[in-house]
């Protein structure tokens, strides 16, 4: 039995040692040699030019592709800005697909496989991805250990970065290595908790009913935004957990009546039953109006209520920007943008470009082709303006720009009311 | 105290509601000791039914009252006729051949049937109509047109009994009422009766058991049928999973009145509903299911056999 173990112990440490052997044999390829590239980058450092790639891994099959598509346009513009130079270096551009047909969607096992293949690839330097959060939580421990920077244009769930803000294991689950490895330049989704205590202050509430359907997402959300509301004295007269399943409110909502708020938040998707807080509200003759997060930003959100039931007194937050309300070097990328192919980005579009310009920016400042020093400089990243204006990373990897929508239900259909931001 | 009255108010109406549901529950299982897993979710199929017909009769709130007058009751009645047949006709080839088989059998048969009209249910939210979202979104819930009227009948008072409520209240009590004279006063209830207490006495009296029990999954269905639109009536949203839910209220409301008991069922819905009010007011929504169903043990600790139900109903 030991004889096994020893004898398996040996076996291991000879298949670590194969890799690491040949990763030392070409000086080129430093800094690029699977698990120990972290150590071996620190202590080296890469080339000084030559040809790095950048690979992108975005679901690029099925329904997911128009936002994609959208993304990878940005990338590649950005590129064509840059003349495809960083520093010293050429940089190579790859658009891998991450979802497979036989899902029509993203697929864990082409996402696994992704990362492992860039992990592989001496020279890719960056990783721009995911779309899909359920696909970073795949790839995000995969390339973290291998010390590869990876670049979020679209991911938003909280618990990837934020502690506390998912499960209990997350997000150090995501970071073996024990550094940052993830860096999203879109806003997460807690912080439309936040952005929704500021805007309903603005719409004039002075007093706000908070209700939550009890799980990950809307909880997290309604906690975040009850504190904002204590910090910038909106009163929340109550807070309450409801059962999602269940088959109507009309009892809680009476009891929310006796307080007369201005505002009832729900922090919860259609799913949760959003339609029928909606509907009960104006059943009981409470007439507070409504706000919700972009988990009630779909249609069957309003096919849920009753659009009647919504007009005029439902305000829905939402994490993106829309392109046509970009401004400076914003507008000035959706002008590009419409010129190099001849149509409008999707909201996306902007952060896949966005994404790309902090690659760019990480390697001509690394001067190195070396995974550990681009990752640091991405981390030290910081710009006085962008097409999503000036932003940095903060403790977490999460971009520290937040500019959202607010959206308003109008004849049945959302409106563009109003760019939130967290000042 | 006008919030104490609107929430007796509420609880009320919510649970002439869940009664309505009890009933099919508490019939098949008084003739047949069968907990028909499946009634939750053939109540749901016949809401989507309901809200089809509403879509196709293209009906909304601004429809005018006359035109509702007469579609209401012909969806009713379109309605208590599918869910009547389909659950005679689960009868007839689900577990009618499983009568002599263990009590278990029909009742993993029951939660099959359960499932399968859940997965239905998802299918048909997912058709192509404008009341379903063109079938974008097949999982997501389905907003039922408020075809009744919130008037207040109290006029300007903040308490409010609504003509809708009434309409509810009004209707399930008519139906209530109809289905117990049907049972004590017919030749087929007391036939009903007989058997529930002991069909094989019951086949000696010379009574045709299996078309007994036909009838009884016949007039279950047809009550959830009825429920099925008043529910849709009332709370204005319907899901495909939202038969798991009312036929675990419903149920509970069935055992809680003396299970085969039918003003039992009723009573049970109605503590149901009360309790859920109540408890959302002055104990807290997120506590609701907790305190309600911590109520409901502790009646059942003291009357194992329900508020109604008879100590000793001897099956041999």
């Amino acid at each position: 039995m030991l004889a096994m173990k020893n004898l398996a112990a040996i076996s291991m440490a000879l298949a670590l040692a194969i890799p690491l052997g040949a990763c030392k044999g070409s000086d080129k390829d430093k800094g690029a040699g699977g698990g120990g590239s972290g150590e071996a980058g620190g202590s080296g450092g890469g080339a000084s030019s030559g040809t790095i790639k950048i690979v992108s891994s975005l679901p690029r099959t099925g329904s997911g592709n128009a936002v994609s598509g959208a993304m990878v346009n940005g990338i590649r513009l950005a590129l064509a800005e840059a003349k495809n130079k960083a520093g010293a270096f050429t940089i190579v551009y790859e658009d891998w697909d991450d979802a497979s047909a036989k899902k029509g969607d993203w697929d864990p096992e082409v996402e696994a496989a992704n990362a492992d293949k860039a992990v592989k690839d001496p020279n890719v330097m960056a990783y721009i991805g995911t779309y899909n959060s359920g696909a970073a939580k795949i790839s995000m421990p995969v390339l973290n250990r291998a010390g590869l920077v990876m670049i979020s244009p679209g991911n938003t769930y909280s618990g990837l970065t934020k502690p506390g803000m998912g499960e209990s294991n997350e997000p150090d689950i995501y970071r073996p290595s024990g550094k940052l490895g993830f860096f999203r330049v879109v806003p997460a989704d807690d912080l439309q908790g936040a952005m929704g205590a500021r805007w309903m202050k603005q719409l004039g509430a002075k007093t706000v009913y908070v209700l939550d359907a009890r799980d990950l997402y809307g909880r997290g959300i309604a906690d975040v935004f009850e504190q904002t509301a204590g910090d910038i004295g909106l009163r929340v007269v109550g807070r309450e957990g409801i059962d999602p399943r269940a088959q109507e409110y009309k009892s809680v909502m009476t009891k929310i009546k006796a307080t007369n708020p201005d505002f009832v938040y729900f922090g919860g998707t259609t799913q949760n039953n959003a339609g029928q807080v909606a509907k009960d509200m104006l059943a009981v003759g409470l007439t507070a109006k409504l706000m919700a997060p972009d988990g009630c930003f779909d249609s069957a959100f309003i096919q849920a209520s009753g659009a009647e039931n919504l007009n005029g007194r439902t305000f829905i937050t939402f994490g993106g920007v829309p392109p046509d309300k970009l401004t400076g070097l914003g507008a000035t990328f959706v002008k590009n943008y419409r010129a190099a192919y001849g149509k409008d980005p999707e909201a996306y579009g902007v952060y896949g470009y966005v994404a790309a310009q902090v690659a760019i920016a990480a390697i001509a400042k690394a001067g190195s082709k070396d995974r550990e020093a681009i990752r640091a400089a991405v981390e030290a990243y910081k710009t006085e303006d962008s097409a999503l204006g000036p932003f940095s990373f903060d403790k977490n990897g999460d971009t520290t720009m937040a500019v959202m929508s607010g959206n308003e239900v109008k004849e049945g259909k959302f409106e563009f009311k109003t760019l939130l931001s967290n000042e | 105290m006008e919030t104490f009255a609107q929430q007796i108010i509420l609880g009320l109406v919510n649970g002439m509601v869940f009664a309505l549901i009890a009933l099919g529950y508490t019939m098949v299982y008084g003739i047949l000791e069968l907990i028909n897993f499946a009634h939750g979710d053939l109540f749901m199929l016949a809401s989507f039914l309901a809200l089809t017909l509403v879509g196709m009769l293209g009906l909304d709130a601004a429809s005018s009252g006359a035109s509702l007058a007469i579609a209401i009751p012909g969806i009713i009645v379109i309605c208590v006729v599918f869910a009547g047949g389909l659950n005679w006709v689960v009868d007839r080839l689900v577990y009618r051949p499983l009568r002599g088989a263990p009590k278990l059998a029909p009742l993993v048969s029951a939660i099959g049937v359960s499932f399968m009209f859940m997965n239905l249910g998802l299918f048909w939210g997912g058709l192509p109509m404008d009341v379903f979202g063109h079938g974008t979104a097949a999982a997501a819930p389905k907003g039922f047109p408020d075809l009744l009227p919130g008037t207040n009948l109290l006029g300007d008072s903040s308490l409010r009994i609504t003509v809708k409520d009434l309409v509810v209240v009004l209707s399930s009590l008519a139906v209530m009422l109809g289905l117990f004279l049907f049972v004590t006063r017919t030749r087929l209830g007391k036939a009903m009766r007989a058997t529930a207490q002991n069909p094989t006495a019951a086949r000696l009296m010379g009574i045709d058991v299996d078309r007994v029990i036909g009838a009884t999954f016949l007039m279950g269905g047809a009550l959830a049928g009825f429920a099925a639109v008043i529910y849709g009536l009332y709370i204005n949203t319907i899901h495909f999973q939202m038969g798991y839910q009312n036929g675990l209220y419903a149920f509970t409301a069935a055992v809680l009145g003396g299970i085969g008991n039918i003003p039992g069922a009723v009573l049970g819905g109605l503590v149901i509903g009360l309790l859920r009010a109540l408890s959302d007011q002055y104990v807290g929504a997120q506590w609701q299911q907790a305190v309600l169903f911590g109520i409901l043990i502790a009646i059942l600790v003291f009357r194992p056999q329900g508020l109604f139900g008879s100590t000793a109903r001897e099956k041999v």
